[in-house]
């Protein structure tokens, strides 16, 4: 990396270092003073800020609180122990990526239909639109509770939300895809007299990727998200949402920071890898010289 | 108003051979390819019909190279088009080797270079020519051999591997001709292949798409607006004119230009007499109006 990429980078990274300083200055100020005069009459400017950025359960944790809480958990017992938080993220992880397959494989063949088949995009598009209205909240202890129901417990039902939220932007990307291929191009198959299947293995699909890889990105960010929330009303025994919730039953802000900050990561990471797969795949094309 | 060939042309030049020795062998000169009777195309605009084609009636014979040449709006496009069956006419009747244009079409009698290259981004240089050859399930091995053979044809041996965005305009355009001989169809319909390429490219390639034509006697069809590029490339100039889309006359040039050409022959008085001719059919036209 050069120079020029590094410091707009670190610029922003000191940015939101002293803004989040800042913050948890201001939100656990109240509470430091109280703690301070507790204790006594005779403390400083110096004092408080010490007593601010070391709270047991502050409103807002530094970021040095997080990182060291990461760091314990991260290092202070195995990776399969249930207080290593890469075990919850691997959780997580498992189902995001369960529920991102099924919801690539429904986007794909919901924009295959509404693009071949005319009447579907009149009959199928509102609904798939409107699934998206209904709040993921609402429909997530629902889809456990029935699927707990007919005894599908642990990873699928949580598969199931992801795929929810992650079949929608795939659909719209890829109907879009799969109609961007150049007239011109439509023409030439037709020249060619090329079959229905043909045209779209040769030209629609290939011209729909770069449609599709944009949308599979959002759809794994999505997919993370469908995975804790799917967490959150199974009860709360694996996974980076079922640590987000017993962190809020307890007031543990900090295990909640530092749950937080290994979902953001394991979203870059996700879309990072989302980012490989298109180099790898869009550059040459499939089958490609290079 | 009704087309008037000039009167005042000079009769052909002794010394220009008769029109017929240098076909190829097995090729019956002569023989009518494309046969166009009565044709008209009127499509409905937003509130008034529009006469793209009006009673147009012209016969191409096996070998020919056929200029259509007007200004915009003329129709020359569409009536090519229409012989590719990428139009429906609404009167008239086009045979096509004496069948239909969608009979023609599905036994992939022609083949049809468009105004930009058309080439999939995705696919090298040699996979866009083996393109149509995968469509008509030829062979791996022979679509590879035949490729090479008409990318060489077109001066881009070597450039097999590279992918279209590594090639300039005028390599571009030429791949697409070497992807319109690759199945080796009898008839070449071209819509202004070298529009939008600069004049130093665009005789260039007028050389070398004339050579080719000797080599090959392919009927060629060719759609300009370029008056030195049609006298150039034609046996025959059909002038047409806008509103209604028709012809308004049919200029021999076989007669009067050698079969060989060299970018020079454009200097000669017959060039310059066809070229007159030309302009002046399209002043009667009303081309130049605005």
């Amino acid at each position: 990396m050069t120079t020029d990429r590094i410091l707009p980078v670190a610029a922003m990274s000191l940015a939101i270092l002293v803004l989040w300083y800042a913050g948890a200055l201001w939100l656990n100020g109240p509470q430091a003073v109280e703690a301070l005069n507790r204790l006594g009459d005779g403390w400083g400017t110096a004092d408080f800020v010490r007593q601010a950025f070391a709270m047991k359960r502050p409103i807002l944790p530094t970021p040095d609180q997080v990182a060291v809480e990461l760091f314990q958990s991260l290092t202070g017992t195995p990776v399969t122990h249930i207080r290593n938080l890469l075990y919850h993220t691997g959780v997580t992880a498992g189902s995001a990526l369960t529920g991102f397959a099924m919801g690539v494989v429904l986007g794909v063949v919901l924009a295959v239909g509404i693009v071949q088949v005319r009447t579907l995009e009149a009959s199928l598009l509102p609904w798939v639109i409107a699934s998206q209205t209904v709040p993921i909240l609402a429909i997530a202890p629902m889809i456990v509770v029935i699927l707990g129901n007919m005894g599908f417990t642990g990873l699928l039902p949580k598969a199931i939300i992801s795929m929810y939220l992650c079949f929608f932007p795939i659909t719209i990307g890829m109907v879009k895809g799969l109609r961007s291929a150049d007239p011109l191009a439509l023409d030439l198959m037709r020249t060619y007299s090329a079959g229905t299947g043909q045209t779209f293995r040769l030209l629609r699909l290939p011209s729909s990727l770069p449609f599709l890889f944009a949308s599979l990105k959002v759809a794994v960010a999505a997919s993370v998200v469908g995975a804790i929330v799917g967490e959150l009303p199974t009860g709360g025994q694996a996974g980076l949402g079922a640590r987000l919730l017993s962190g809020s039953y307890y007031g543990q802000t900090v295990q909640i920071w530092s749950a937080l900050v290994m979902a953001a990561l394991l979203g870059v990471a996700l879309v990072a890898a989302v980012g490989v797969a298109e180099r790898a795949l869009v550059r040459s094309g499939p089958g490609g010289g290079r | 108003m009704p087309a008037a060939p000039s009167p005042s042309l000079p009769p052909a030049l002794t010394a220009v051979p008769p029109p017929a020795p240098f076909a190829e062998p097995g090729a019956e000169p002569g023989r009518t390819i494309v046969d166009v009777r009565n044709l008209t195309l009127t499509y409905q605009a937003a509130d008034h019909p529009v006469y793209a084609l009006s009673d147009v009636s012209l016969s191409i014979a096996q070998g020919d190279f056929i200029s259509l040449i007007g200004p915009s709006g003329c129709g020359k496009t569409t009536l090519m088009r229409v012989i590719a069956d990428l139009e429906q006419p609404t009167g008239g009747t086009v045979l096509v080797n004496g069948m239909t244009p969608e009979q023609a079409r599905l036994k992939r009698a022609y083949g049809y270079v468009f105004q930009a290259p058309a080439l999939y981004p995705w696919r090298t240089v040699e996979r866009n020519v083996t393109l149509p050859l995968e469509i008509m399930g030829i062979p791996r091995g022979e679509r590879q051999t035949r490729a090479r053979e008409q990318l060489e044809r077109v001066g881009l041996a070597g450039f097999e591997r590279k992918f279209p965005w590594q090639l300039s305009g005028g390599m571009q355009q030429r791949v697409s001709i070497a992807r319109a001989l690759a199945f080796n169809p009898d008839l070449l319909l071209m819509d202004e292949p070298f529009g939008a390429l600069d004049e130093i490219t665009r005789d260039h390639l007028n050389l070398q798409l004339t050579q080719l034509w000797r080599r090959t006697r392919k009927t060629c069809v060719f759609v300009t607006h370029s008056i030195a590029e049609a006298v150039f490339l034609s046996t025959r100039i059909v002038v047409m004119s806008p509103r209604p889309g028709r012809i308004l006359d049919v200029i021999d040039c076989a007669r009067d230009l050698p079969p060989e050409r060299t970018l020079d022959i454009r200097e000669s008085p017959e060039f310059q007499r066809i070229a007159h001719r030309v302009r002046e059919g399209l002043m009667e036209g009303h081309s130049y109006d605005d």
